[in-house]
């Protein structure tokens, strides 16, 4: 909400600047957004009498107008077609500056003289835009100061209010604060009742007690629509963000900003046997001042007559009874809608009004008859014509709320002591009045206004806020000195994400939400994605069922930017739709891309293979210190590329994938080399073991080297399960240091080179031990794997 | 005994022209060895006067010592050479690059979030995790913010079909955490969040480490010394720290800290566009609303909470100046974290 500076301290005037007052508003809660000039800086305009207004003798747009300002006749030629004989102007005398490096200068236009210039609101920084010059009121006095006839020398202040200070939303909400901040008392409107001029009334009927328990009328004939605001209300309303529409409508947003009572005025001839406030029918319909027909949900508050909707509650008015250009009648409304009733209806129908923004942050409900007399005075000083008598209906309005307070609950919360009568200064202040006190609490009544005090701890924040949350005590918590458990045979993400970094893996975050092409594309089936029911975008519309969409986007996001090898990984969840429950999984993923180190002097860069990122996948593996218990299945996913991927294992469950990305799928991300992927299940890989200390050797190990030739598609992984199995516990290791296929081999055959290490934990083995041990391993291999020896 | 100078002259010359280690063992066998010339000399002395042995006999020893030093000698200058060539030979040049993987390094988000842990960690927090599908109660309803309060329009919330939703803050976590534990309570819950907003300033996902102290006794001036501890030690400068009165509706007080500007130090400058503070976060007394609904009794127990958006606070460490450089994930961004 923006607010004028000089209409605040009309209310309440502290003896503080504008800083000031804007750190108190601040540190008070009223969070100040933005302090602005009400105007332009300008000097050396004053208000002057046009006396008489002649035609150019040269040129037809321009005019010879003779200005008083109060003392003599000055000669000044005008081009706007506004100006008229008797008008109070704003008059830039000669040597006026009207914003920067703009001075005004004795001049000659068309070869008539002219001293200064007739200004518009626009050249004054009052307006944005503006046509012709701005005519001043008739009591303007010829020789004052503009800065000082209109009060320029203003700030315009903007707060950004939470939404339990619905309160706020006006001068007097803004005053009644800064008034306990200071301290000081609050000068009161004085609002007379108007007397009414004739008994003229209107049945209204409240038929949803509960949404609106008050609602109030009037009737006043014959206004004069022709009227125009006074420059002062119209320079209140314009330092409030507010555009200037007609008198009745300016009147009604005069009371807004200054009481904060949303008011509405109606065509008084459009309205049909009495009003009528209910909910609406099914299927009703309703155009609305805005132009746009809305159909009415039956949970919509509306102001009705007797045949039909005429506004949707405390929201926004209907246009066909609105008040027009040719309105002579209106029926002026003031009511308390229910909160619960207003709330979230605008942001359902699309509509964001002031109205609404008060109504659904509640609204003072004794505010209604105070903001009706003071309507009607306005309206009647403005527009004239004979207003009826105040016609109220209400019924259960909101009790009025009591809160306890204790002493100890005070400090308990804030850490201090307050005394008493400090206590009562702060919250009577605010318009709580005493029920009941003893020397341990008090019981407060809650001012109609204030919809965010109902407990204790509200007290306490008032408390704390008119205090001021800086003056608070700082001190350390108590602490329960105790230690936590740590498991340590665990495998978390802080050790992966470590050993992925030290294996060159820079670590990415991506968004959540991907691609849905994307997603399919990598295997997701529609069954699985969970779309968003308002994404940002198409491609931010599914959330992730893998990793791998955003690591992808990644490298295509860098291979644009001339990146030539890329690793990445990331961690996080990844969501899942299985069979209507959600499954949300948190996950490892990395890809590799490009050479397999950095380009450098001393070596051949390769490209990397499936058995770099295997080689990675198995140094997370062995954190666990349990790597047997992994294995790796050759399998196929959509993702991958058939041949090369493969599930792993852990217990017999899939708790990961690995594999080079399949060629559709890179073809789409239009990236060439090949895409090597992984991804591991977060809580698979948690199970560890805890090392074991086992005594050291203390004879020497012997090795042989088998070398054999099997089936070019047999599985190495097998033929050195099934050799540790034969070689029993002498076999200490087991490596495979040769795979060869080319001359001397038959084309569907393979050689592996196998290194065998034995070892005996409390004796030399002899060479008989291990031949024996080598023979049956051989006569394994041949019998099982048809392997042939090579010497 | 001249043949004997004559022999040990010789021998020296002989030796001093040696050129390798196995030559100078050549000249050794053939000086001092069992058959060597001196040895022969040595073994010869039987053949002189009784009385001459003696003299000759030492004589014989002090050139066998001239011909070992001098072998010695040779051997050291042989020695240092052959170790001298083979460094020269074997030389490198020691400011060509080491030859290595690329050094990987964690995200700065990660990596402020690994800081903030291990501050809350060091006092006793707990860090815990949650859900990032949500349902209602969990984001709104258990946090005193029911349907239709206007609360809800400060969370522009990422909504699935079923109802569910992406969460907007980790106070969804408070809550499980609440209801599955006993007080009193110590934590901290780092996360992803979701706000359906994106701009200049704003991304639809963003992180959040949010905080909870439940205890028999912890009040609001409790709550400002953890968070001024807290913020001092994060950016490791003795900032200024301010509290503003705020809303959350799951916090009574509830208040809005600010710390006094990383960059320039309150003096004003773009950074905090010349207020001298930078909104770090929100905090407040937990709503006793919110205790009672995980079961905790507020006469018996207060608590307090706090929230921070880590990727701010990372912008503000690391002086980045675009939020959206977070999850472009450029590579030449992303390094300047580690140096690659």
């Amino acid at each position: 909400m923006q607010f004028s500076e000089k209409w605040l301290r009309e209310w309440v005037d502290p003896d503080i600047d504008t800083d000031t007052l804007v750190a108190q508003l601040t540190m008070g809660g009223l969070e100040v957004d933005s302090v602005s000039s009400a105007a332009a800086d300008f000097s050396g305009v004053i208000i002057a009498e046009v006396q008489s207004v002649a035609a150019h003798p040269d040129a037809d747009k321009l005019r010879v107008c003779q200005l008083s300002n109060g003392k003599e006749v000055i000669q000044v030629v005008c081009g706007a077609a506004n100006v008229a004989s008797g008008q109070k102007v704003a008059y830039a005398e000669v040597g006026a500056i009207l914003g920067k490096d703009f001075k005004i200068k004795k001049a000659r236009l068309r070869g008539v003289e002219s001293f200064g210039m007739i200004c518009s609101a626009e050249e004054l920084g009052l307006a944005e835009s503006s046509e012709g010059i701005m005519v001043l009121s008739d009591e303007a006095q010829p020789g004052l100061n503009i800065r000082d006839y209109l009060s320029l020398d203003d700030h315009l202040i903007e707060v950004d209010l939470t939404p339990n200070r619905g309160d706020c939303l006006s001068i007097a909400g803004i005053a009644r604060e800064v008034g306990v901040f200071n301290n000081i008392s609050v000068s009161p409107l004085e609002i007379k009742d108007v007397p009414a001029t004739n008994n003229e009334t209107f049945p209204i009927s409240l038929d949803s007690v509960e949404n609106c328990p008050r609602y109030l009328g009037r009737i006043i004939r014959n206004i004069d629509q022709n009227a125009e605001s006074p420059l002062w209300l119209q320079e209140k309303l314009r330092r409030s963000g507010l555009k200037c529409i007609d008198p009745v409508v300016d009147v009604t947003n005069y009371v807004l900003m200054e009481l904060g009572q949303p008011m509405h005025a109606f065509d008084f001839d459009k309205l049909e046997d009495g009003i009528r406030v209910r909910l609406a029918n099914k299927g009703e319909k309703l155009t609305l001042l805005d132009g746009k027909e809305v159909e009415l949900s039956p949970e919509t508050l509306v102001i009705a007559d007797e045949s039909k909707s005429l506004a949707v509650a405390g929201i926004m008015g209907g246009l066909d009874s609105s008040v027009q250009a040719y309105t002579k009648h209106i029926f002026l409304e003031s009511a308390f809608f229910n909160p619960l009733s207003i709330a979230g209806k605008a942001r359902f129908y699309g509509l964001q009004t002031d109205a609404a923004h008060r109504f659904e942050r509640g609204v003072d409900f004794n505010l209604p008859r105070i903001a009706m007399e003071r309507a009607t005075r306005l309206l009647l000083d403005i527009v004239g014509g004979d207003a009826g008598p105040v016609i109220e209906a209400v019924e259960a309005l909101p009790a009025v709320k009591a809160v306890s307070l204790r002493v100890t609950r005070i400090t308990r919360m804030l850490g201090i002591t307050l005394d008493a009568e400090r206590v009562e200064t702060i919250l009577t202040g605010l318009g709580l009045g005493i029920i009941e006190k003893d020397a341990e609490s008090w019981t407060f009544s809650v001012p109609s206004w204030r919809f965010d005090i109902a407990i204790e701890e509200d007290l306490v924040e008032e408390l704390a806020r008119i205090y001021g949350y800086d003056n608070l005590p700082v001190t350390e918590p108590m602490s329960r000195f105790s230690l936590k458990p740590q498991q340590e045979a665990k495998v978390g993400l802080p050790v992966i994400r470590e050993r992925l970094t030290a294996l060159g893996y820079q670590e990415v975050i991506t968004y959540s939400f991907v691609d849905s092409k994307l997603e399919t594309l990598l295997g997701a089936s529609e069954a699985d994605l969970l779309p968003l029911a308002n994404p940002i975008s198409q491609d931010m519309s599914v959330m992730r069922t893998s990793l791998w969409s955003g690591l992808l986007a990644t490298l295509q996001h860098n291979y644009r930017r001339q990146q030539s090898r890329v690793r990445i990984f990331e961690s996080g969840l990844v969501f899942n739709n299985k069979n209507s429950e959600i499954e949300q999984k948190p996950k490892v993923a990395s890809l590799v891309w490009g050479s397999q180190i950095p380009e450098q002097w001393s070596r051949q860069a390769e490209n990397v293979d499936f058995f770099d990122i295997k080689g990675d996948v198995e140094s997370i593996l062995a954190l666990s210190l349990q790597s047997g218990t992994y294995s790796f299945v050759a399998d196929v996913h959509p993702a991958l590329q058939k041949g090369q991927s493969a599930r792993i294992i852990r217990a017999g469950v899939t708790i990961g994938w690995i594999g080079a990305l399949a060629a559709n799928v890179q073809q789409k991300i239009d990236i060439s080399g090949k895409i090597y992927l992984m991804e591991l299940d977060l809580q698979s890989l948690e199970a560890a073991k805890l090392p074991v200390y086992h005594e050291l050797s203390r004879y020497p190990s012997v090795r042989r080297d088998l070398a054999i030739v099997v089936d070019s598609n047999q599985e190495a992984g097998v033929i050195e399960e099934r050799i540790k199995q034969e070689a029993g516990e002498l076999l200490k290791e087991m490596l495979i240091f040769d795979v060869y296929q080319g001359q001397n081999i038959q084309k569907t055959k393979k050689s592996l080179a196998l290194g065998l290490t034995f070892q005996h934990p409390s004796r030399t083995l002899t060479d008989e031990e291990i031949n024996s041990i080598i023979d049956n391993c051989i006569k394994v291999l041949e019998a099982q794997f048809n392997a042939e020896l090579r010497m | 005994m001249e043949n004997l100078n004559a022999l040990t002259s010789d021998a020296i010359e002989t030796i001093a022209q040696a050129q390798d280690i196995p030559g100078l063992e050549q000249l050794r066998v053939q000086y001092l060895g069992k058959k060597g010339s001196l040895t022969d000399l040595l073994k010869g002395l039987g053949k002189l006067q009784p009385e001459d042995r003696p003299s000759a006999g030492a004589a014989i020893n002090a050139a066998k010592v001239q011909v070992q030093e001098a072998l010695d000698a040779r051997k050291a200058t042989l020695s240092s050479e052959a170790t001298a060539s083979q460094q020269l030979a074997e030389a490198v040049d020691v400011t060509l690059p080491g030859r290595r993987q690329s050094a990987g390094g964690v995200h700065p988000v990660t990596r402020t979030l690994q800081r903030i842990e291990t501050i809350f960690t060091s006092a006793g927090f707990d860090v815990v995790e949650g859900p990032e599908i949500e349902d209602d109660y969990h984001n709104f309803e258990a946090l005193n913010i029911p349907a239709h309060h206007p609360a809800r329009a400060m969370h522009d919330t990422f909504y699935f079909d079923s109802g569910l939703l992406l969460r907007t803050h980790t106070s969804t976590v408070q809550v499980r955490v609440m209801e599955n534990g006993e007080a009193p309570f110590r934590f901290i819950c780092p996360g992803r969040v979701y706000r359906c907003d994106s701009d200049l300033t704003h991304t639809p996902m963003f992180h959040q480490v949010e905080g909870m102290l439940v205890d028999e006794h912890a009040s609001m001036a409790d709550l400002k010394g953890l968070l001024v501890e807290f913020l001092q030690v994060f950016f490791e400068a003795d900032l200024e720290v301010r509290f503003r009165p705020s809303y959350f509706p799951f916090t009574e007080p509830s208040a809005e800290m600010d710390v006094q500007c990383v960059t320039c130090k309150g003096e004003g400058c773009r950074v905090c566009s010349n207020t001298g503070w930078l909104e770090v976060g929100g905090c407040g007394m937990v709503h006793p609303n919110v205790l009672r609904s995980s079961n905790i009794d507020p006469e018996k127990f207060t608590g307090f909470a706090f929230g921070m958006g880590v990727d701010r606070l990372a912008m503000l460490r690391y002086q980045i100046n675009d939020l959206r450089l977070m999850f472009d994930n450029d590579l030449r961004f992303l390094r300047q974290f580690n140096e690659g």
